[in-house]
């Protein structure tokens, strides 16, 4: 399995537990390299399985898509920030690099350290099209290539603000509300909380043998649990 | 300033900046294991990651940084003590020996990533051998390279003249002499390259990580990808999934560094005892 | 006699390994990366400020200043820290120490870039943020990074050149009444002179070329900088940052750093060898 930064941890973990629950089945490879990489492996057949955190493109058909869950991205800063709420297009202007201190937005007087993810992120590709409307991040902005090191920054500064996957969020760092909705398993089940987008699992064709097996128990109530354990939300 | 007051303060800075120095990678040392040391024990170094390495052990990186080092070091030893000998007993200076030691010393200073770039299109892509441990140590053996060289050839060097001339008096080939004079005297010096490689190859990350993959499972082949101590480091620590299990596998890794200073030293003081 | 030839042409053969790595090398990083500069036109790929892969705007000028800064930094940190060492092992410590410093100066080199670059992270950065101020993640913790991994190679390059100023050099200025200080400054430094200066490129070309422990501790901004503190990207911690995801054009785009930072890099080697074929020839 190959593609997605951010499906590769719950992948990983899925691919663990599976492996406990049938401890005579071969090895399963769980590959970082992108979305994009995930859904080229997954063509080329160099990845049995490939992993996506977007929709595919349409160049890009012609693979089975298979929604394995859904994960919110949640707006994070540092703990002790004042601020628990903005609302959507605040969080844009911040992005942009029009605002600039914390004190605009009624915070402390501080200046706001933008940390973004890199360029080909999945995580990027999704926050971009429901927040930055087409608009650029900011150059200024700090670039890191995963939500665990966007994680780490933001827990490390007090004036930074960053966007992960829900899952992702820890006591390390704070969620923030977003026009008032904040980020959790229920709103985003609930549809409340508009910062979404799937985890998907593609392959080329039927999936046969350990794949199959494998995607059948990613997909089935226990499989679902784990995924729900680890903060995304179960498809129905 | 008198010349007396300049040569104190000289004096003075000069044992300011040796101590510092020496300060600083005590400080360096006794910080990583510190936090690395209380999480290390038996269960740590041979199990399996559980939860991408949130907890559980590091084995299957121990084993993945075995396998690349082990293949790099096959294929650099050869290949490095084999250029130092034909350098130092087949051949006189010349426009050829010049170029190869320009290849050499420039290789040398080729940084980890270009290594990594070019290991991921020519063997994990232009070869199809995918992120493996062949593609990594492959990667790794050319790194290593102009390390075995430059001190397979130093000790070669080393080897008396007239122990050379003794052996061809005797009627022996020229590479019955290399194998029974020169390759048992450079021995030492030569097993210091080769352990310095395995210092090099144990702690790269940029070029491991493009060409040998992050995959953590336990390895089945050549061609299975594998994570190493320094890459499971390197994403346990970026991506902060846990600063224990980080430290921890540092704690390993400077270990395994200072091990194999040990050895280079034992080895260079046999080899100074010897001349 | 014929196995004496064969083994002669065999190790022939493998004489040009390395040789032969590095022309594999230049040629796959530049098949891979000189199309795009080709696309983008050099002037604009090397000069153009705008780095964005998905708008198809390809331009390196901030990493390129981002290396300079973070390489200018740590050769201002690290080069007279290394020389000032290298002149307190082979002039002023006690032979003990001497014998001591050594080795410990090579364990220095042998430790893995990625533990730099956490401790810079957890110990460098937080301080730079508090004392400081900033983001903490910037060019100053990448400089302060960096210099201590090139101390080893410039302090045992210096090393070696200044013990092979020949001895009569510095009795010849003690006899004359010179402090020891003098004749350091005055007589074995100038003739120490080329074998530093190679030091100092050769350090140059680790700094510039170190990926992970820079990723870590830079914060990889595109911003072009214009203070120490503020966040930078590297020419190499930007590969090392996309590489993962970029396909296409954009993954071309990233061999073609590699292109310019190969380039750079061999222009370092060639001067650093040249440099050190005039110190031998003296």
């Amino acid at each position: 399995m190959a593609g997605s930064t951010s499906v590769e941890p719950f992948a990983g973990l899925l691919a663990e537990r599976y492996r406990a629950e049938h401890p005579q089945s071969p090895p399963i490879n769980v590959q970082g390299g992108g979305s994009s990489a995930g859904i080229q492996a997954a063509q080329s057949g160099s990845a049995e399985i490939g992993m996506s955190s977007r929709w595919l493109k349409e160049e890009e058909r012609g693979l089975e898509t298979i929604l394995i869950a859904w994960d919110a991205i949640a707006i994070i800063v540092h703990p002790s920030n004042p601020l628990s709420d903005l609302t959507l297009n605040q969080v844009g202007e911040i992005f942009a690099g029009r605002i600039e201190n914390w004190a605009s937005l009624g915070g402390s007087d501080r200046p706001i350290t933008v940390v973004t993810r890199e360029e080909g992120s999945g995580t990027r590709g999704a926050f971009e099209e429901l927040v930055m409307g087409g608009e650029r991040i900011t150059p200024a902005a700090l670039r890191q290539d995963s939500n665990g090191a966007v994680r780490v920054i933001v827990a490390g500064d007090p004036g930074a603000i960053g966007y992960i996957s829900l899952g992702i969020v820890d006591e390390r760092v704070k969620p923030l509300s977003i026009e008032g909705v904040s980020p959790s398993q229920e709103t985003v089940a609930s549809e409340a909380y508009g910062l979404v987008r799937p985890f998907l699992f593609l392959v080329r064709g039927e999936p046969q043998g350990l794949a199959k097996d494998f995607i059948d128990y990613v997909l089935s109530p226990s499989g679902q649990e784990i995924l729900e354990e680890e903060g995304l939300v179960r498809v129905e | 300033m008198s010349a007396k007051t300049s040569q104190r303060v000289a004096k003075t800075l000069s044992w300011v900046a040796g101590l510092s120095t020496l300060l600083l990678l005590f400080f360096l040392l006794f910080y990583v294991l510190w936090r690395g040391l209380p999480v290390l024990n038996l269960h740590f170094l041979l199990s399996n990651p559980e939860s991408m390495g949130r907890s559980g052990g590091i084995f299957p990186t121990i084993v993945g940084t075995a396998a690349l080092t082990l293949v790099a070091i096959v294929i650099a030893v050869p290949a490095g003590v084999g250029t130092a000998i034909y350098l130092t007993e087949y051949t006189q200076e010349s426009t050829l020996t010049r170029l190869i030691r320009f290849g050499t010393d420039s290789l040398a200073g080729v940084p980890s990533i270009i290594f990594g770039l070019f290991g991921f299109v020519f063997f994990v892509i232009t070869l199809k051998m995918s992120w493996s441990i062949l593609a990594g140590g492959l990667t790794l053996a050319m790194m290593i390279l102009p390390t075995v060289v430059r001190t397979s050839e130093e000790a070669i060097r080393a080897v008396p003249h007239d122990l050379r001339q003794a052996s061809f008096a005797l009627g022996a080939t020229r590479w019955q002499m290399v194998t029974t004079v020169v390759l048992p005297g450079a021995l030492p010096g030569i097993v210091t390259g080769i352990v310095l490689g395995i210092g090099r190859s144990i702690g790269e990350t940029a070029a491991v990580i493009l060409t040998a993959g992050s995959s953590l499972g336990l390895p089945t082949s050549l061609l299975s990808p594998v994570r190493t101590m320094a890459v499971h480091f390197y994403i346990l620590a970026r991506e902060g999934i846990s600063d224990q299990a980080a430290w921890g596998t540092g704690a390993v890794l400077v270990v395994a560094v200072l091990l194999v200073n040990v050895v280079i030293n034992w080895l260079i003081g046999r080899m100074v005892v010897r001349r | 006699m014929v196995r004496e030839r064969i083994i002669r042409y065999l190790l022939l053969l493998v004489a040009f390994s390395a040789l032969g790595s590095l022309a594999l090398i230049t040629l796959f990083i530049f098949k891979e990366g000189l199309p795009l500069i080709v696309k983008v036109g050099l002037w604009r790929f090397i000069f153009g400020s705008d780095w964005s892969p998905s708008r198809g705007s390809f331009g390196i000028l901030s990493m390129i200043i981002g290396s300079l800064w973070v390489t200018t930094g740590a050769l201002i940190f690290g080069v007279p820290l290394g020389v000032t060492v290298a002149i307190f092992t082979t002039e002023f410590a006690p032979p003990a120490l001497t014998a001591a410093v050594r080795p410990l100066v090579q364990l220095l080199a042998g430790i893995p870039s990625v533990i730099y670059g956490f401790v810079g992270l957890t110990v460098l950065v937080p301080g730079i943020q508090r004392y400081l101020g900033g983001p903490g993640p910037s060019a100053l913790a990448g400089a302060m990074v960096l210099a201590i991994m090139i101390l080893p190679t410039i302090v045992s390059i210096s090393e070696d050149s200044i013990r092979a100023v020949p001895r009569e050099y510095r009795d010849g200025a003690l006899a004359l009444g010179a402090t020891q200080w003098q004749t350091i400054w005055r007589v074995v430094v100038p003739a120490a002179r080329s074998g530093i200066m190679t030091s100092v490129i050769l350090g140059m070309g680790r700094a510039i070329g170190e990926t992970m422990a820079v990723i870590m501790v830079v914060g990889n901004a595109l911003a072009i900088p214009f203070s120490p503190l503020q966040s930078v990207t590297t020419l190499t911690s930007n590969i090392g940052l996309e590489m993962a995801y970029a396909t296409g054009d954009h993954r071309r785009a990233l061999f073609a750093t590699g292109v310019v930072l190969f380039v750079i890099i061999m222009a370092l080697s060639m001067s650093a060898s040249a440099m050190s074929r005039r110190s031998t020839r003296r």
